[in-house]
């Protein structure tokens, strides 16, 4: 019965003489980039026009942590082909292995995003003192640091703090950054829900390559967005210049 | 399995694509911090995301092994989200 339906899903070619399912994910894939661009666009757009006083990117970003959550996506995609590989080639427990590896690693980047929202939730600005004074220094401090610094900073004070927490509500860049890496987010959780049912379906041997194939492609898909995020939303966020 | 599985990479291969995309992240990371460069990073960062971005769709999503109708669908798609974003930063007036 099994091997029937393997072969009847297989066989679902279209007048293309593609698989229809394949054919349908990769138009979904396609259409999906334009969801994205649309949200990166705005992004872009926006981040810049913030009322002073508000975090901007260079306040709040911590590049080192994000290149982490980085390095745990992309090796949940090598994990996910691993797992399609094996399946391909009938190894069904190296399949289980691999697909929870997977899981757990697109998990793990899931709770990196959560713990980065809380920070920003609750983000507070320090500034030394002395560094207002020094110029070499100054000039390293962002916009927010020097106006907390200048308003906070009397004589006899060597450091001041202030809670300045972003939210979507605050400014624009709240707003956008938090619809763009939600939306992500959420799609690395439905691939999270996604890949855990097919394992749950692999112990009644109802996974076919063709059923893995998909998920693997909207879970690479999701990886290969978030190359896109980390460059143009972190790096060219926090880069001064840009 | 369609003949297109067949030609589909090994597992030491998945093994050393993941090593170099590990490699430019790193490089991402590393580079960020060179004051130096300026504007210089905005090329640099731009040419190694692109990179990463094709290893996976080309060997991950075997787009390099299957039909080359998934690439043209695919890349229409990006082409036309490429097109979104600076439609909409030239109406916006980001440049």
């Amino acid at each position: 019965m099994k091997t029937e339906n393997i072969k009847h899903e297989e066989n679902e070619h279209s007048y293309t003489g593609l698989n229809s399912k394949k054919l349908l994910m990769w138009a979904f894939l396609g259409s999906d980039c334009m969801f994205f661009a649309a949200l990166i666009a705005t992004y872009l757009v926006n981040m810049g026009n913030n009322p002073p006083g508000t975090p901007f990117p260079e306040d709040v970003f911590s590049i080192p942590i994000t290149t982490v959550s980085t390095f745990v996506l992309l090796m949940s995609s090598m994990s996910m082909v691993l797992s399609y590989a094996s399946l391909s080639q009938n190894k069904i427990k190296a399949f289980r292995v691999w697909l929870l590896s997977t899981v757990i690693l697109g998990a793990t980047f899931v709770g990196f995003q959560i713990f980065e929202f809380y920070e920003f939730s609750h983000h507070e600005v320090k500034v030394e003192c002395g560094d207002l004074i020094d110029a070499s220094k100054r000039e390293k401090l962002t916009d927010l640091q020097v106006k907390i610094g200048d308003e906070k900073c009397i004589e006899g004070v060597k450091k001041v703090s202030e809670k300045v927490p972003l939210t979507p509500q605050v400014n624009l860049f709240g707003s956008t950054f938090f619809t763009l890496t939600g939306f992500h987010g959420g799609h690395v959780t439905f691939g999270i829900i996604w890949l855990l049912s097919l394992l749950i379906y692999s112990f009644k041997g109802n996974v076919s390559p063709l059923n893995l194939d998909l998920a693997a492609l909207y879970w690479h898909f999701v990886d290969v967005v978030w190359i896109v995020i980390f460059t143009v939303v972190y790096l060219f966020g926090v880069f001064p210049g840009y | 399995m369609s003949a297109e599985e067949h030609n589909h990479p090994n597992a030491s291969k998945y093994f050393k694509i993941a090593i170099i995309l590990c490699v430019l992240t790193a490089l991402e990371f590393g580079v960020f911090y060179l004051e130096f460069l300026s504007y210089g990073i905005i090329p640099i960062l731009t040419v190694l995301s692109v990179g990463k971005f094709a290893l996976v769709i080309m060997y991950y999503m075997h787009l390099k092994f299957d039909s080359k109708l998934f690439t043209y669908i695919f890349l229409a798609g990006l082409f036309l989200a490429t097109l979104v974003t600076f439609a909409l930063m030239i109406l916006l007036d980001w440049f």
